[in-house]
């Protein structure tokens, strides 16, 4: 059924990603690909991969953004984007078929690839750009949040985050539900003013975003002291010489 | 947006198919049109051809076309899922008035009259919902506004009108007051229209690079490294340019074949007869069908989608 659930999923798996640590190494990207390629939606196709025109499907791609003000000069955010899991998923409702589906128990977006025509409608109905079509294979494929690997008993409990989370070297990536305002994802979001993606759009995101950090600006930082040489001519050579290198 | 051949071919052969056969069973209901068998059979199988060709073409650009059957069940959500089922309701009741008119004209009916009026409606809603698949997407900001669906309504009566007018006029029948007609549907489409392109060269989506990275706060957002190096299936679907970059001379284009030129072919069939009427009526038809299928190819290839802010555009 493409309606949305009549019980709104109160668990609500999703994503917190931490546009000040992320330091756009696409390990994310890669270990999702390698995970998925083998799971749920399995597998993430390619056409041409050594040739000149590569093209293929990724559920999860890092943007890189410039952002410049006259204050302090602006800065570079690296973005990973992936699907959003949305309350409102425009994606299910637009599906003619059925294939497209939120899931009552934790509010996750799958595919149903046994039911998709490939009419790539949900594709246009994301404004996030967080659907793939798969040439090969003929239907749409998005982002499982895992859903093959977080509930996996074979797995060590540690383990089961999806593949984004585990791989991140930074931890700038954190899993768990954002419907239970006690858990750690609800904390830290409410305590780092996390916020969705074009809410403007009205599809109430699960998955959040925490923004950089405020910047330390030179002229702000007072209580940092220029070092001036100490050494006078009475010291040897090389100590005036290293005085005069650190102090450069 | 991508324009998808076989959905531009779709949109506009069942929008002018549906046009046709709306005409003709307002026509026939109220007596308006000749009861010539023949001439009957040939615009009722010309318009059940144009809805049909169309539905058919539409499953080309499936993945999975033998599936198509599953797009039936979700009309309770999905406007595409509801255009499929209304373009199979409306075969029931245009097709029984459609053989009630032809083979049993003779035989008054007031409850095959009532059927025939059933099938106009069902033709305008089908149009209807045909144009809200698009006008649903709310990403898409030359998409969902009011202009579209009343811009689909009126594409499809007037291709219909004009083909109606061609119809007559090859069958020698008089077209004065078709004519009219016709050139009247081209006049309000071609103010719609141009109402529509206003609107588009005016206003911009509510989404911004700055509100979809929701940085707005520290700066103007602008795409230092997209993901990857090639193109992806998002940029080839969503990120067509090359409409955008000649839309002056498209849209021209699709004024003078679409409007002006089938205005002047039909004000030709009011004001002359004979040959030279057969031959304005007929132009007119061929006129509007490249206008109107460039039209169409505009509709997709001028479309913005917000996901376009993520990959560098400044505004979708």
């Amino acid at each position: 059924m493409t309606s949305l659930p009549t019980n709104r999923p109160t668990k609500k798996l999703g994503l917190v990603i931490d546009l000040d640590i992320c330091v756009g190494c696409h390990a994310c990207a890669v270990s999702c690909k390698e995970w998925n390629t083998g799971g749920h939606s399995a597998p993430l196709t390619d056409q041409d991969p050594y040739g000149a025109d590569p093209v293929g499907v990724w559920f999860n791609r890092i943007h890189s953004f410039e952002v410049e003000n006259e204050r302090d000069g602006g800065r570079t955010v690296n973005f990973p984007k992936s699907c959003l899991h949305c309350d409102d998923a425009p994606c299910v409702t637009v599906c003619p078929t059925g294939a497209s589906y939120k899931r009552e128990e934790d509010g996750i977006v799958l595919v149903n690839a046994d039911h998709c025509i490939g009419c790539k409608l949900c594709s246009w109905a994301c404004p996030y750009g967080a659907r793939e079509y798969d040439e090969d294979v003929g239907v749409m494929k998005k982002c499982t949040l895992c859903v093959d690997k977080i509930y996996n008993p074979n797995l060590p409990e540690e383990s089961r985050v999806p593949a984004c989370v585990s791989s991140c070297p930074v931890g700038a990536r954190s899993f768990g539900d954002l419907g239970d305002p006690d858990s750690d994802v609800s904390k830290l979001v409410a305590s780092r003013s996390g916020y969705d993606l074009m809410p403007e759009q009205e599809c109430k995101p699960t998955n959040k975003y925490l923004p950089p950090r405020p910047k330390k600006l030179g002229n702000d930082a007072h209580d940092v002291v220029a070092l001036t040489p100490v050494a006078d001519s009475s010291a040897g050579v090389i100590s005036r010489w290293v005085d005069k290198f650190l102090s450069a | 947006m991508h324009p998808a051949k076989s959905v531009i071919f779709f949109t506009t052969a069942s929008g002018a198919g549906y046009g046709l056969l709306f005409l003709l069973l307002i026509g026939n209901v109220f007596s308006l049109l000749p009861d010539y068998i023949y001439f009957l059979l040939v615009c009722y199988g010309l318009a059940f051809a144009l809805i049909v060709a169309g539905l058919l073409s539409s499953t080309l650009h499936l993945g999975h076309p033998e599936r198509a059957w599953r797009a039936l069940t979700q009309w309770r959500s999905s406007w595409l899922s509801r255009e499929g089922v209304m373009a199979i309701l409306t075969f029931v009741p245009t097709g029984l008035y459609g053989i009630y008119v032809i083979f049993f004209g003779d035989h008054y009916s007031l409850a095959m009259e009532i059927v025939g009026i059933i099938g106009a409606v069902a033709c305008g809603i089908t149009v209807y919902c045909t144009a809200m698949i698009y006008a649903s997407l709310k990403p898409i900001h030359a998409w969902s506004n009011k202009y579209v669906p009343i811009g689909y309504l009126l594409l499809a009566l007037m291709t219909g009108a004009i083909l109606l007018n061609g119809l007559m006029a090859l069958w020698g029948y008089d077209v004065g007051t078709l004519s009219w007609i016709s050139a009247g549907l081209v006049l309000v489409t071609f103010y719609w229209k141009r109402r529509y392109w206003r609107f588009l060269d005016e206003t911009k989506s509510i989404s911004s690079p700055e509100s979809a990275t929701g940085l707005g706060e520290f700066g103007a957002v602008s795409l230092l490294e997209a993901p990857h190096t090639e193109a992806n299936y998002l940029m080839k679907e969503m990120g067509f340019k090359i409409a955008r970059m000649h839309s002056e001379k498209l849209r021209r284009f699709v004024l003078i074949c679409g409007f002006v030129l089938p205005f002047l072919a039909l004000m030709v069939a009011v004001f002359t007869g004979g040959l030279i009427s057969i031959i304005g009526s007929v132009l007119a038809v061929l006129l509007v069908g490249s206008g109107v299928f460039a039209e169409r190819w505009l509709f997709f290839a001028e479309a913005k989608h917000t996901v376009g802010l993520y990959y560098g555009a400044k505004d979708a």
